[in-house]
Order: C-alpha cells, then structure tokens, then sequence
C-alpha cells in the first residue's frame, strides 16, 4: 500500500513541477481532439442502400456496384485479368452462371464443401485460399458488383496498393512522449542539485557573516539576541495551530487518495498497452477507409465485436506490404500456429452483459461514440470511462431509434400519447438493472 | 362435499416433530458452521475477533494493491476463423443422447465451439418436446477430468500407436472364443460393424446385457419391446414398471402419456392409470389408482388379472386391494381396444401373461404399434450369465467391453471378476479406468457422445444421427473407429455410417445426408436387421400354470422383501451419470434425497424395528454377503418391502463425484432361470451407527396453507368453474378477490408481460426443468453436507406433496394410516416473480426491484447479503450464496464446473457467477428473453410466442410449462390464461394478495 501511495505521489510530483516549471499545457490538445469525435466518422453504413434493378446499364446500379466492389472486393480481385489474390474477373459473368456466382460470393466455402467442381477447382487453383463469404449480399447488390465487372469500368484501375511511408509512421507518437519523458527527468535532477548547491551556499554566507559579527563584539544586547537567535523547534512542534493544521493536511490529503483511489478501482479510462503487432487503426480505418465490419466481422450481429482473426489480414497483406516486419509477425503466428495474442483495452467486468449487435444494429450508434476517434488512433487507447454511470448518462439521454423498426412502433405510439418528452432508451426501460446484469 | 385434504411434505411434517418444529422457524441456521471449526476445539473460538480483524487488515491491504495495477488481459481472435462460428453467437448441432434405454433426440447449444446446453430436438418424432434429466446434464460428460486422456496398456499410459500394433497382433493369435460385450446397441452401423468385427474370428460372440434388463419382455415379444403407445390408452395399467422414470424408454413414454392427460373445459377427458407396485415410483405417484403390492404378489397379481381378463380361475393374494382390483379389471373390460397394461418385471412367465393380456384386450395394432416396436432394450440376461461361466471355464480367449462395466453392475460381478482372471486379451472402450476398465489388459478410451458419428434406431423405422460438436479434447478414439483399424480397415466410421445409409436414400445422396445430419432424424426409414433373442416357448396357460404352482417366498423372522430399482437420475450409475454433480444434486423425484442411496421402507415396518430415519442397517442377502446404508420413512413403500436403488457404491478414484456414495445395490438383484430378478429377500439389522440423508425440500412447512389444489375428474365434468378454491377477503362490501384490495400502485406494462402458466396435471414431476435451470444459469452444486445444512441452491424445485384425506370422524379404529398409501402432487415452485413482490419492498439497498416487464430482477452487485428478502418470501425461493463455490478447494469435487479449467468450460457464459455472500434466484431466464427481443429488434419485427422460453419450460418433457408474453393477446400463454380463468387457474397463496406472474393450474385426477 505504502509503496503504491509512494509511486503516486513520484508520479504526481514530477507531473507538478514539469507543468509548474515549463508552463506546458498537456490539457488543451486532448479537449480538441474529443471535440472532434462526434463529427467525423467512418461511417459503417455507407454502402447500404445501393439497391440496384433493371439493366445493367443502368448507371445508378453500375455505380452501386463500383462502391460494393471497391469497398469489398478490390483488395483481391482487379475488375481486369490480372491476378491479385484472387483471380482477375474480367468475363467472369460469361465463364460462369449467375446462380454460380451468386452462391460463391455469399459463401464460397458451402458451395467447396458441397462439393461442387468448378468451385473445388478455383479454390485448388489459388492454393486453397478461402474467399470471404459475403452472406450479408442480397441478390441485387451481387447482380451490381457483376454488372459493373462486366461493364469494364474498372478494368483500367490498378488495385489499391498501400501508400508509401506507411511504416514511417508507425510509434511515433510514442516515441515522442518517450524522448519528452526522459528530458523532463534531467531537467528535473539538474534542478534539484541547483537548489541544494543554493541552500548550502546560503546556509555558508549566513554562518559566515554570523561569525564576522560576533567576533566585532560590536553588537548591543538587542542586537545580539536576534544574530545568535535559536531556532526552538519544540515552540512549532508545541504550537496547537501547527499541530492542527498539519492534522487537517495529513487528512485532507488521506480522504483525497482514498476516494480517488476507490472511485478508481477498473477505471482504465486512457489504458493505451503496447500490442504485440504494432497495428494502426489510422492508417486502415483512418486513411484507408476500410469499413469497421471488414475486420470486426460480427460487430453488427454479436455481442462481441470480434478480433479479426489472422487470416482476415492474410485477405489483404497476403499481397500488400509482405516484407514488412508487422505483417512478418503474422505470417509467422500462421506458420507457428499460434494466434496473435493480442492485449485486451477494454475490460467490461464479467457482471456487466454488453451487446455490440443491440447499439451497433439497433441502436445505430457509431462506434467512435464510444470508442473515440479510432480512425486517428496509432495505437488504441481506452476513450471512454466505461463505467456504470457512463453507460446509464448515455441510457438516459439517447433517443432510441424507432424509425422503420416494428418493434418499437406501439411502443412509440404509447409513449407519445403518455409523455412529451423524447422516447429514450432510458423511458423504455432502458435502466432497469437486469438489461445489463444477469 | 369432499373432505378437506390434508398435505404434507414428509414424514417429519405428517408427525410435527419438535425437531422439525424448530427448523420449520429457522430458515437460516446460523448455528451451522461456516468455517471448518471441529479440528480448532475450543481455543480457536476465543481468538476468533482478533483473526476477524487481522484478516480485515490484510484483505483491505491486498484489495488496494490489486488495484493499483490491473492485470493485462489478452484478447485471443481465432488463427483462421472457421466460416460457421461467430464469436459471441451460440449455434446449434442436432445430434442424440442414448444412454442405457434413456433416448433423446436433442439439439446441443455450442459457443464458440463449447458444447454448453442441451435441448430437445424439435423435429423428432419421439421426443420433441423435453429431455430426461440424464440428457440434460450429459453436456458435462465431454468436460470430465478423469476420463482417460490416452489409451492404458496393463494400468499404465500409452500411445495409439503402441496400443494398436500390439492388439492387432494378439488378436492375429488369439486362442478360444472371442466375446464382444455390450449393453444395448441401438446403433444399427455399429451393430453391423460389430458382426463384420468379429466376422474374422473363428468363434465370435456380441453378448448384449443391460444393468437393468427387460430380458423376459423380450423373450414374452418375440425380441423387441412392444410398439407401446400411452396415447391411444384410455386405461392405463402398470404393474411395478415405472414407464414415466426409467422403464424402457421414459421421455417417449412421458410424451405419449400426457396426451390423454391434458384436460380443459371443452374437453373433460382423461386416461384413468392405475399402478400396482412395491415401491413408490414416478408413475406411481402420477396414478390416478396406486395400490401397493409386494414383489412376492405380483405373479400372482397378473396371474389373477390375466384371468379376469380372459375368463379362467386364479385367486388374487390376500393382502391386495380387491375393490381398485376390480374396478381395474373392468375399466379395462369396458375398454377393449383402448386399454395397455404395461409391467416391469424380469420373470418371463409374467411378461408372457402380460402380453396375453394386452391380446386379449385387443391392444395389438392399437395401444401397441406392432409394426413399430421400441429397440432400446436388447440384453439377453442367459447370454450374459452364461458367457461368464465360459469365462470361469476358461474358454474364452479374447474379450472386448463396450458401454459396459459388468465387474460393477452386474449381480455376479464377482464372477466377472474372477472369470477375466482366465481371459488372455481383455480390451475396455472404457472413457474411464472403471470397475472393469481397471482389470483388463488395454483401455482404449472411447469419444464422448459430444465428439462422435453415430446412428440410432431407438424405434423401428424412426432413425437419428449423432454428429460431433467438437473435436476430441483428449486423444481418444472411437471404438467403431478403433474397430475398423483393427480390421485393417482404412474408411472411418464416419464414412462407414454414410455407406450404410446409402441403401435407405433418397435423390442425390449428398443432398440428402446435409439434410439429416441437419434435421437429427429421420422418420419412416428403418435400418434395424432382426433381434437376437430367443423366441419365448412359454404359452399364456403354461405361464399361469406355473406362476399357480410356485410357493410363496418363506419371510422369516427378520426377512423381508427388498426391490432393486433404477434412480431417475442415476439410472444403472453409468460413470456419465454418477459422476455428474447435477444429476447427485438433483433430487429424487419421490423422496427428495441427494447423494446417496438409502433403504425405503414403509412407516409401519421404521415402528416395529424402532428404526428412525438415519440410522445405519445392515441389509443381508445371499450367502451372507451384506452392505450397510441408511434408512430412509418412504410413504407409499407396500408393507413388509424396502426398496434400495442401484447405481451408488463406486468406490473408484475415476469418478470422484460418484466415489464412496451409498453402496451398490446390484449383488441383491438375484438370479432366477437365467434371468436377473430386481428384488430378493434380505434381512435388516439396525447397526449403531448413523448417516443422514441429504433431502431438499423437506426444510420449510406450509403450515396448512393452501398452495396445491387438485380435484376430480367427475366435479370437473359437472362444472369446471367449481374445482378451484378462491379465497376472498371480507369487506364491508362482502368478499372481494385479494388483488382488489392493495397498498400498492399496480405496474403499467407497455412493451411485454413475462408469465408463466404451470399445468399441475401435466408435470410429472420427473425433474428435467431443474437441471436445465442449473446448467442454463450456472447455479452452483454444493453437496451433500451443504443439502443438509439446508444451502441448496436451486433455482427451481419440484415441491412434492403426500396427501390423503383427512376424515371428519376421529375414529382411530377405522382412521387410516394417511402415510401407508398418499396420494402424491407435484408442484415445481420457482419465483413467481409477483407484482407486489414483499422481497422488493424489503431489500435496504434495492438490490431486488421490478422491472417494466413484469420480471423480478436481482442485481448481484448491488446485494449486500441482508437476506431480508429471502425472510419475506412467502414462496421461499431465494438462495443464498453461502460461500464462494468457484475456485474453492472445499468444491473442487462436487462443483467441478466451476473449479477446474476444463469444467468452467460448460458454463453460459452470458450469466454471471456468482459470488459470496449475495441473493440468487430464478430470474425468468432473463438472459434468454434479452437476447429474444434483441434478434426481434434486429429484424426489425415484434418477438415471435413461442421464440422466447426460459430453459425450464424448454426441457419439460410433458410441455407442463408454458411461458411467453401475457400482453400477447395471440400468445399461447395469454389464451390459456383467459380460458382457464375462473375454471383452473390459480396463484399460490392468492390471499397474501403477491399477485404473482406465476400460474398454475389445478390438478385433475380421475378417480376410479
């Protein structure tokens, strides 16, 4: 207990001198960026609605089916005949039946595992490599992708490729509050041993000009009594004001720690490890755009969000940026068979039962609502307090999202016709202890 | 006017002991020791407040360091995601539970890849509706630490590799006949794998017997159990065969049977059962008519009743009740064509009568489906016993055990044990080192059913398919892969199954394989290939002729007659069963006991021999062999019987669970004409020891209040509004219904209103519903010296109620004794999550409080364990957490779910644990009707009836449950509700005005 009190005490002392001494504001900046999250998105719903009937010339469905293609099928496959990962599609409408095709592309692996011989022999061909299955199409928006492929729209792009310096980024951020870090402690160290050189120097004039007065004997009683004052330090220690004040400090400062420290207990707001695999949500959410779903594939239809797993990333970096030392670790986590363990940020406690599917689906909630501005983040830190009152603030003041869900349709009408208020999550029960804990 | 009915819990009620008394008022003993105290004596008292404070000082310190920093957790993904499993979606597998005649088509619950939950599979034909108790609890098996974890070669571990390369080639020199024992195969692929196994020996024998066997059925039936089907009964006679329990194939039977049971308004009808038999089983309890009849009488019983049947001469023994006798012979007279009488006994001449009654009623092609007989018993008692005298002989040169374990749980397990002393290659399939597993040369561990291909034909021409949920978590084999590599085969028996199915499909075979393995079964298909057993050569006048010249059993001096039968729970205490904490926890359906087997014996027989209940008796049979188990008042018991129940006494470190519990029952069963008899003449000596009986139930009194209502069948037909007692309040405008007069405000429910509707004539009381509720919300097991210390944990019990009724006159005379033959009513009583909830009202921190759905909720983290709560329940069914039941050594056995990694495997991991020192309770299965509004609310679309129920009503195999939204006009429940309104049903203690969510219907019985 002690040594805990001790490290924070260190901790906060340096802190204290570092913003007392260089005037630094570390504060400002984070007001920002929170300011910010609410505004920017990654928007995971963008490509719905892309519905798409009729002919194939229809541009609005060609241009359906570029967005579905780019945002799903690009970073394998080129419109062209070149090979990616996964062949070039340029006639595949003409090599195989549009039922084939609808069936692959929703799940390529049922139709293997049906055993079906053209899909047996694609998948042997590309050595065994599974395609993602893509259920959530419908039959539309597959029709789309295939009337753009044939259209040949997209034939003289090159596939995406990951932009140069993309590395050159990674940690450094980190690395910077590192170097701040270590310099701060040498300034700190030279400091202290300024001030002590001070202290014993006036300490040295004071003795000294003590002595030079006394040998004069040239001072009067009066005068005498103040230069070769003594110090009684058992006045102070006997003194009730002193005592008292000490007391009330000693206190004060006692009730201070302990309810921070309770109030603190699995508060892990800001919790920002090092993962093993120096990924970067801002180069693949942020620059790259990539839709959440792509890699949290059950985000949408789940409790949890899910790690991607390894061969989620093989689907791109099979192709892109192979030599990088990052992406070696993943191949080796395939080679070796062991999958990336990676450090887990936010910690619910196990009495708390979350769903992501309930404010993701349902509720329409972004993501960053909760989990900051991700698409900015190098490495991924902890934004929100995640604490009980956090969630139910945030119960009590969303409106729930009623449009087009019959669900909630005479539960709107009641409502309407009971209160004038918002229908939050809260006003539908949104509060009650078993939504959250059973 | 009928007389006022009398309930009582047990024997200790009846009496009004003042031991009883005092616990009756107590409902947590403090007393009780929470610590382990005995070995610290006296001194360790004194010091008790300053070890309190140190142990403050110090957990206040540990909790401050812990938080300072919080451990790193990791977040593992999958390397390669298969394509079917999502992370935090549960999918479901069809597959099939059969254990020991004990059948379930069942679909198995898995998350991420973990078999959690088990549930009835509803597209079978045999058993859509529920699951036994066994099926419930089987999900525990494939997480058991102490199945083998690689094969055994002589007691020590070993290699496939070794393993095989050394069977195959003792095999290749084997010397004298080869025996491949097993208990009923139901599996037709491995039936013909098994043949074409032994087809390369010389002289190779499948010997079937089953722990408790239906031999003389067989032989009575041409080989196969009849195509018995309850519903097309209107009378139903069962003579000592508990069909509902453990006879032959229950949770079929329990299907059919409560089709002619359910009754409503519009249709007043109902079968009239009658049960004859020694001790007081399920079905007995659920008879309309139970007399008790002594295993002695019961020859001569069907001997009379086949005469008054078919018109010939035979005298019913004495001590019989003659006036339900004839009343049963002429319901069944008057109902030809629509009567089955049913019987449980292993004597071949009573099954060849029974048989001929079931003729002569016309019950052929009518209450028996003799196209489609059941499969799931086979065992041949003659072929057992006289294959273990070959071995005694030493004439057999290798043998193979299969789901069997003879050196336990047959009668002549000594033998057994001797003979296979004189057998050169003995090779076990044992998942375990069990009683037999322990004496043979090599152990080559079997899969759990959870990780295996089989097929299943529990019923001719009604198939089913077993699929793995998981891969094997340890390395073992299957047997029938295990076969066919020693065959020098190289197709696995996956493959193997689809080869002999081959034969019996239809259109593409791809197509149609993905389709079944889909769906579980397969219906109007048969694979089934003969029966084995011996035609019967007894005609119905030989049987009787012989059955009249048999001699009564001379019962000297202390002798007495004793019955072998099978638990509900424990059944023949396969190791899956009796090493399964839920199924020990579970209590008997009859006598609420846990843990443990006991002797039952009647009141009237505990007063002679001064014995109380407790108390040690020595019970000796045969060549004075004995064993010593505690004696257990069971009302109902025939008089002059005990009745101790088989599958107790393993004394094995494989099954720790199960390890030194009770004692095994199986040397009694005795050996008459090849073939096992469950019942011998013992005789008891009180010893001067005790061992109490871990009961449930037993803890609390109903101090006379109305909490169970039944009535008849006849009142019911005149006029159904008047078999339910409604009790009134006086006001000064005259009585008025409880719910009208209220302190409270009533809640307003916009969105849902969870109910619960429970059918008292539907619950059979077979106690599925508990065990799902345990596994479905983790609730703790906590053994057998925590039962006693009254801190079970169970969400919902079976309340069972002894009854009978009390006459007005006071004549002891005439008076009967109430405890010789009761009546018996079940009443499975969870939360009843009341609307003006006395638990709510209470709780200082609001840690209890209502919902805007109806639903009672307990937030655990908020409780502070005052337990005012649990003293204002009227209902008593909150539980307190007494102790921290995971990661606890004093648990480790009889929780092993929550105290070992492997165990904690098969926990729902969207229910919390829960920790010491809180309230838990049934909670409607908040987390299933959550997750129910949520899929709505993803597709955009109001809840289906029907989609959310919680796992009680899910597993009830007589659909005696039903809960759904009571806001639902079109809702099931909601119809129920408003046509039995005023007619059935019925809130538990209405006057106490808790207007509980929770309803129950009374209880109709059809009194002859």
């Amino acid at each position: 207990m002690i040594s805990c009190i001790t490290k924070i005490k260190h901790k906060d002392f340096l802190a204290f001198l570092f913003a007392l001494l260089l005037s630094f504001s570390a504060f400002a900046q984070g007001a920002s960026e929170t300011a910010e999250v609410a505004t920017r998105g990654v928007e995971p719903g963008a490509t719905e609605g892309a519905s798409a009937d009729g002919a194939a010339a229809d541009p609005a469905v060609l241009d359906a089916g570029e967005a579905l293609f780019k945002n799903n099928c690009a970073s394998c496959h080129s419109a062209g005949s070149d090979v990616v990962v996964g062949p070039g599609l340029q006639g595949v409408t003409q090599r195989r039946s549009t039922s084939w095709l609808q069936s692959w592309i929703k799940n390529s692996q049922a139709l293997i595992q049906s055993g079906d011989a053209q899909a047996v022999a694609i998948y042997n061909e590309y050595d065994k490599q599974a395609m993602p299955s893509f259920a959530a199409f419908s039959d539309d928006e597959v029709n789309s992708i295939l009337a753009f492929i044939e259209s040949g729209q997209g034939v003289a792009q090159a596939p995406a490729a990951g932009p140069p310096g993309a590395e050159a980024g990674e940690n450094v951020g980190t690395n910077a509050i590192g170097a701040v870090g270590g310099y701060l402690d040498i300034v700190l160290v030279v400091l202290i041993i300024v001030l002590i050189v001070l202290v014993v120097v006036l300490l040295l004039i004071s003795s000294l000009l003590k002595n030079y007065l006394n040998k004069n004997n040239q001072l009067d009683e009066y005068d005498n009594e103040i230069v070769n004052q003594r110090f009684d330090l058992s006045k102070v220690y006997k003194s009730k004001a002193v005592r008292t004040l000490v007391v009330l400090i000693f206190v004060v400062v006692l009730i201070d720690l302990s309810i921070d420290k309770v109030m603190g207990i699995g508060i892990q707001q800001g919790y920002q490890p090092t993962q093993p695999i120096a990924f970067s949500h801002r180069l693949h959410a942020g620059e790259h755009q990539i839709n959440c779903n792509y890699c949290h594939t059950t985000v949408y239809k789940s409790k949890s969000a899910s790690i991607p797993s390894a061969n989620i990333c093989m689907n791109c970096h099979s192709q892109i940026q192979k030599e990088s030392p990052e992406i070696q670790k993943i191949y080796r986590a395939i080679e070796r068979n062991e999958p990336i363990q990676w450090v887990r940020i936010h910690n619910l406690p196990d009495l708390a039962y979350f769903n992501h599917s309930q404010h993701t689906q349902v509720g329409n909630i972004e993501c960053q609502t909760c989990h900051g501005p991700i698409q900015e983040m190098d490495v991924v830190y902890q934004y929100s307090p995640l604490t009980m009152g956090w969630c139910i603030d945030c119960h009590r003041e969303t409106p729930l999202n009623t449009e087009g869900n019959e669900y909630y349709d005479n539960l709107v009408k009641l409502h309407e016709a009971s209160s004038k208020g918002a229908f939050t999550v809260a006003s539908n029960g949104g509060t009650e202890c078993s939504k959250c804990h059973y | 006017m009928q007389d006022r009915i009398k309930y009582w819990k047990g024997i200790e009620e009846l009496e009004n002991t003042p031991e009883f008394q005092k616990h009756a008022h107590n409902e947590f003993p403090e007393f009780l020791p929470i610590n382990d105290t005995t070995k610290e004596g006296a001194a360790g008292v004194n010091n008790k407040r300053r070890d309190f404070l140190k142990l403050l000082g110090f957990s206040v310190a540990a909790v401050s360091l812990a938080s300072c920093e919080a451990p790193v957790r990791k977040a593992i993904p999958y390397l390669n995601k298969p394509v079917d499993v999502e992370p935090g979606v549960a999918n479901w597998y069809a597959t099939t539970f059969y254990s020991h005649g004990d059948y379930n088509s069942i679909l198995v619950k898995t998350r991420e890849g973990r078999p959690i939950k088990i549930e009835p599979n509803p597209m079978s034909n045999l058993t859509p509706m529920g699951t036994s108790p066994r099926a419930q609890a089987s999900v525990l098996g494939v997480y058991d630490n102490n199945r083998l974890r690689a094969p055994y070669i002589g007691g020590k571990e070993s290699d496939w590799e070794t393993v095989d390369r050394e069977i195959v080639s003792r095999l290749n020199s084997v010397n004298g006949k080869v025996a491949f024992v097993s208990s009923t195969i139901i599996s037709p692929s491995t039936k013909k794998l098994i043949n074409e196994f032994g087809s390369r020996f010389g002289n190779f024998e499948h010997v079937v017997y089953d722990p408790s066997s239906s031999s003389a059925l067989l032989a009575a039936n041409g080989g196969v159990v009849p195509g018995y089907d309850f519903s097309k009964a209107n009378i139903i006679v069962g003579v000592n065969a508990d069909f509902l329990g453990t006879w032959i194939a229950p949770t079929p039977f329990a299907k059919q049977y409560i089709q002619t049971r359910k009754v409503s308004s519009d249709k007043p009808e109902m079968s009239r059962h009658y049960q004859f038999e020694t001790r007081l089983s399920l079905t007995g309890a659920n008879a309309d008519v139970r007399v008790p009849i002594k295993p002695s009488e019961e020859a001569a019983f069907v001997a009379a009743l086949y005469a008054a049947i078919s018109g010939g001469s035979a005298t019913l023994p004495a001590s019989i009740d003659k006036k339900n006798f004839d009343a049963a012979v002429k319901d069944l007279r008057a109902n030809r064509g629509k009567a089955l009488v049913v019987s449980g006994s292993n004597d071949t001449a009573v099954q060849t009568l029974i048989t001929a009654i079931n003729q002569a009623l016309g019950a052929e092609g009518t209450t028996i489906d003799t196209a489609s007989p059941f499969l799931v018993k086979q065992g041949n008692d003659a072929q057992m016993l006289r294959l273990i005298e070959e071995m005694n002989a030493g004439s057999v040169g290798a043998i193979f055990f299969y789901d069997a374990n003879p050196a336990y749980d047959h009668p002549l397990a000594e033998r057994v044990v001797a003979g296979l002393k004189k057998v050169g290659l003995k090779i076990s399939f044992s998942e375990r080192l069990d009683e037999t597993a322990a004496l043979v040369d090599f152990v080559t561990p079997d899969n759990n059913y959870l990780e295996s291909w089989n097929d299943f034909e529990a019923k001719k021409g009604y198939l089913s398919l077993a699929q793995p949920v998981l891969n094997p978590i340890f390395t073992t084999r299957q047997a029938q892969d295990s076969m066919l590599l020693w065959s020098g085969s190289n197709t696995s028996f996956y493959e193997y199954i689809r080869n002999n199915w081959r034969e019996i499909a239809t259109g593409d075979f791809n197509e149609f394989w993905e389709q079944t393995v889909h769906d579980g079964v397969l219906n109007g298909r048969t694979l089934s290939t003969g029966n084995t057993t011996a035609a019967n050569s007894l005609t119905a006048a030989s049987a009787a002729s012989a059955i009249s010249s048999r001699r009564a059993a001379a019962t000297t001096g202390d002798a007495v007659e004793a019955v072998i039968y099978e638990k509900v729970q424990i059944g023949p205490g396969t190791a899956g069963a009796a090493n399964n904490p839920w199924l020990q926890e579970m209590g008997d359906p009859i006598s609420k006991a846990t843990w443990g087997n006991y002797v039952a014996m009647p009141r009237k027989m505990a007063e002679e021999r001064e014995i109380v209940q407790g108390d040690m008796i020595k019970v000796t049979f045969a060549n004075n062999k004995s064993i010593e188990l505690p004696a257990l008042v069971q009302p109902g018991q025939a008089q002059g019987t005990v009745s101790i129940a088989m599958g107790y006494g393993h004394e094995l470190e494989s099954m720790p669970v199960a390890q030194g519990l009770g004692a095994n029952a199986f040397p009694i069963v005795s050996v008459v004409d090849n073939n096992l008899l469950y019942s011998n003449t013992v005789t008891l000596t009180k010893t001067d020891a005790t061992n109490p009986i871990a009961q449930l139930q037993t803890h609390h009194t109903i101090m006379d209040r109305l909490v169970v209502q039944e009535n008849t069948l006849a009142k019911y037909k005149e006029n159904p509004k008047d078999v339910t007692e409604y009790i009134r309040i006086a006001t000064h405008d005259g009585p008025a219904k409880p719910a009208t007069i209220s302190l409270w405000d009533d809640y307003e429910y916009k969105d849902h209103h969870w109910g619960m509707v429970i059918d008292l004539n539907s619950c059979i009381g077979c106690g599925a519903c508990t065990v799902s509720c345990h596994i479905e919300n983790n609730v703790p097991v906590v053994g057998k010296a925590e039962v006693l210390n009254r801190r079970d944990m169970h969400w919902l019990r079976i309340d069972r109620y002894y009854s009978a009724v009390e006459h007005e006159e006071k004549d002891y005379e005439t008076m009967e004794d109430p405890a010789e033959n009761p009546s018996v009513i079940f009443q499975p009583m969870l939360c009843q999550h009341c609307n003006h909830a006395p638990c709510e009202t209470v709780c200082p921190v609001a840690a209890t409080m209502h919902s805007s759905e109806g639903i009672n909720q307990m937030a655990y983290n908020r409780c502070v364990g005052t337990r005012y709560c649990a003293n204002n329940c009227p209902y008593k069914v909150r539980r307190f957490n007494w102790f921290a039941y995971f990661e606890n050594d004093k648990f480790a056995n009889v929780n092993y779910m929550m105290n070992s990694d492997l165990g904690r495997m098969v926990l729902n991991p969207d229910v919390t644990v829960r920790a010491r020192g809180v309230m838990e309770k049934c909670s409607f299965c908040v987390q299933r009707v959550q997750l129910g509004k949520l899929e709505a609310k993803r597709e955009k679309r109001r809840p289906k009836d029907g989609e959310i129920v919680t796992a009680c009503a899910q597993s009830c195999p007589t659909d005696a449950i039903i809960f759904g939204d009571m806001l639902d006009p079109e809702s099931r429940i909601s119809q129920v509700l408003v046509k039995e309104q005023g007619e059935r049903a019925f809130h538990v203690l209405e006057e106490i005005n808790t207007q509980p969510n929770v309803t129950y219907l009374t209880k109709i019985r059809n009194l002859a």
